[in-house]
């Protein structure tokens, strides 16, 4: 069964391709981009075009390698010994199963999903080399090998915080999500909000692209910016009219607050509306 | 099988494997893509690049190594239907020559035309520029540069042809991706953290009481200490800016950069100059006269384990360089060559960052002596050249 764009997930076709090479030879598949370019929503489309559970492992700065594979819980198993307890004399009362193993035991296939992996320390993407290419890890605890019952499905985003080590990135097929262009970002919207008013859609995509197309901008908005936006527009059920008047009477765009993140941006925005409104008209 | 690809990829600077290689082979051999040149396009670059930065060398290497490989104009039946009869029977007409004609003529049907017509577009399309979007140039041919008849009407651009391989590549959207480019908004960020790498460094180690409570406890009770390397900023730079010119607006950019993480260095001490380095620096350009130091000075004060970054175009006249007196601005007793190697003497590491693109350094002869004094530790301020940089000083 191949991935293929649905109804609320537009894909173009080298994500397609990208995504079931990955699917096919069983490798993980690094995805990168923009942010909220949808990269995390990609997996879990993924896991619903081929109908599959995702087990989602979200990375911190604090997160650790060896807990996406178990931990070993020893306090509780300290004071399980001072109590008298039974359990403690089996060892493995006190493992605790991370993400990668319930994806390796999952009765079925399933999509496994390690989110931003840059955010975690350098060395965390070494440390699951060998996991990630034989789907198998050695418990030292018990002295037991754990090995995937069927190879999950890997997707693996990065923000490119931190780069990667040519190693992992040797296993892994690699995609970067690109932004959207006028006519993609169409049929995202439309996919989103089939009864959005077209006139305010395209009104919208103006002046978000036009707003996209300000380069000093510290944090340019992107898919889920406009998005959120778009709904905002709705639920107020402003007239596309008002978003015309953007350029020559009224500074900002309504509801900017969704699109512009930072008060240096709005600041931004304001000094160029004013500066193109004393232009004179061409 | 692509050998000659693969080759030409690593030619290019892209570090592909034969991992790589055999898992494109092996995608291949599954059939997760269809039997086209696009579909292959994007399965080659999904399994043979894994850096953004790459993008954009590997769309130009596909280029080279495949073209020719997709169909110039499409299938017959595709052109036919774009082009209306009467406009290639003119076209034709305008097209070839006499004895062609004749030829046709003689060897009959309008089928021959076409294929001639076909090559014709494609031998037009490979001279013009080695596969661009546009067929042919202006003249008497109808192929206008912007269009196929003489209203402009473009060949091969409608909707489904804009998706046609050959310009995925060809528009290299991925060019700002290139570590190549010079450092903007978005890459100064990535700077940042490549020079605060830099900046941490140095291996003492101090108690991880973390980890020590942590091992402690899995001995059940038994003390287990635990060391980890110390991260503490070590690092002294010196930071030698040119200033006055053409040069400011980079030079602050570098200044910015550099006091960004002003934190993270032991010291961080800036010193500007005007071309080339002579005996005399200044701290505050503006009262340029009142924080003078001689060069002198500044040897002695800073220990050769400073880390020098000198930060400037390089471009000037040879004699400013090699020359006593060639300053433009005062008469110097020693040239700029001899005070240079007096510095790269004295401190251990020197790199010198130039803002001008690498490309454009061998138009500057200064640029190649500087680089040739510098034992060519000259970096392009991108981020493969802050890369180098880093690394080189590190060392």
């Amino acid at each position: 069964m191949a991935f293929k764009s649905t109804s609320s997930y537009i894909a173009t076709r080298d994500l397609e391709v990208a995504v079931n090479a990955a699917v096919a030879l069983q490798r993980p598949l690094l995805v990168k981009g923009e942010p909220g370019t949808g990269k995390t929503v990609l997996a879990h489309e993924v896991s619903r075009a081929l109908g599959m559970p995702l087990i989602e492992w979200h990375i911190k700065s604090t997160t650790k390698a060896q807990q996406g594979l178990y931990e070993y819980d020893a306090v509780s198993r300290l004071r399980d010994g001072q109590l008298g307890d039974e359990r403690v004399h089996d060892i493995g009362n006190y493992i605790v199963r991370g993400k990668l193993w319930e994806a390796f035991e999952a009765e079925q296939q399933c999509v496994l999903l390690i989110d931003e992996i840059d955010k975690a320390d350098i060395e965390f993407p070494n440390d699951l080399l060998l996991e990630l290419d034989r789907m198998q890890f050695y418990v030292y605890e018990t002295r037991k090998t754990v090995v995937a019952k069927q190879r999950p499905i890997v997707i693996i985003t990065s923000n490119n915080e931190k780069e990667l080590p040519d190693a992992f990135l040797r296993r892994c097929f690699f995609h970067y999500i690109r932004f959207p262009d006028r006519e993609t970002m169409e049929q995202i919207v439309q996919s989103h909000f089939p009864d959005v008013k077209q006139e305010l859609a395209r009104e919208a995509l103006n002046v978000f692209f036009q707003i996209r197309g300000v380069n000093e901008l510290k944090k340019k908005p992107a898919t889920s910016e406009l998005l959120d936006w778009l709904k905002l527009l709705m639920i107020e059920d402003l007239p596309p009219e008002v978003l015309r008047s953007a350029d020559s009477k009224v500074v900002l765009p309504p509801l900017h607050g969704a699109l512009l993140k930072n008060e240096q941006d709005v600041h931004l925005f304001e000094r160029l509306a004013f500066l193109s409104r004393r232009q004179p008209p061409r | 099988m692509f050998a000659t690809f693969i080759l030409a990829l690593r030619a290019a600077g892209l570090p592909t494997s034969i991992t790589e290689h055999l898992a494109l082979l092996n995608a291949m051999k599954s059939g997760v893509c269809d039997y086209s040149v696009d579909d292959f396009y994007y399965l080659s670059r999904a399994t043979l690049v894994k850096d953004e930065r790459h993008l954009d060398r590997f769309d130009r290497v596909f280029a080279e190594v495949f073209k020719g490989l997709e169909r110039p104009e499409g299938d017959d039946e595709e052109l036919m239907q774009q082009l209306p009869e009467e406009w290639l029977r003119k076209l034709a007409e305008k097209t070839l020559t006499e004895e062609e004609k004749k030829l046709i003529e003689a060897a009959g049907g309008f089928d021959k035309l076409m294929e001639m017509l076909r090559q014709r577009l494609a031998e037009q399309k490979g001279r013009h520029q080695g596969g661009s979007k546009w067929i042919g140039t202006a003249g008497t041919s109808p192929f206008g540069a912007h269009g196929f008849n003489p209203e402009g009407v473009r060949i091969g651009q409608d909707k489904s042809r804009n998706r046609t391989a050959v310009k995925v590549w060809d528009k290299r959207e991925f060019r700002d991706l290139d570590g190549d480019v010079e450092l903007g908004t978005r890459t100064m960020k990535l700077a940042l953290r490549r020079l605060r790498r830099f900046a941490r460094q140095g291996a003492a180690t101090e108690l991880d009481i973390n980890g020590t409570i942590k091992a402690t406890a899995n001995n059940a009770g038994s003390l287990d200490l635990k060391l980890v390397p110390e991260r503490h900023n070590a690092v002294k730079v010196l930071l030698l800016l040119d200033i006055g010119g053409s040069m400011d607006d980079h030079v602050r950019a570098c200044e910015e950069l550099f006091s960004a993480i002003r934190t993270e260095f032991k010291h961080l001490e800036h010193y500007y100059f005007h071309n080339c380095i002579y005996e005399k620096l200044w701290k505050n350009n503006r009262r340029r006269k009142d924080t003078e130091t001689t060069t002198w000075d500044l040897l002695r004060t800073y220990g050769p384990d400073y880390k020098v970054i000198i930060v400037g175009d390089g471009a000037m006249a040879p004699y400013e360089i090699v020359n006593p007196g060639g300053s433009v601005e005062h008469w110097n007793e020693e040239s700029g060559k001899v005070w240079l190697q007096r510095l790269t003497r004295h401190f251990r590491r020197t790199a010198w960052l130039n803002p001008v693109p690498q490309d454009q350094w061998r138009y500057s002869v200064s640029t190649g002596m500087l680089s040739e004094i510098m034992e060519a530790r000259m970096f392009p301020l991108t981020l493969e050249g802050l890369d180098g940089l880093t690394r080189e000083l590190a060392r």
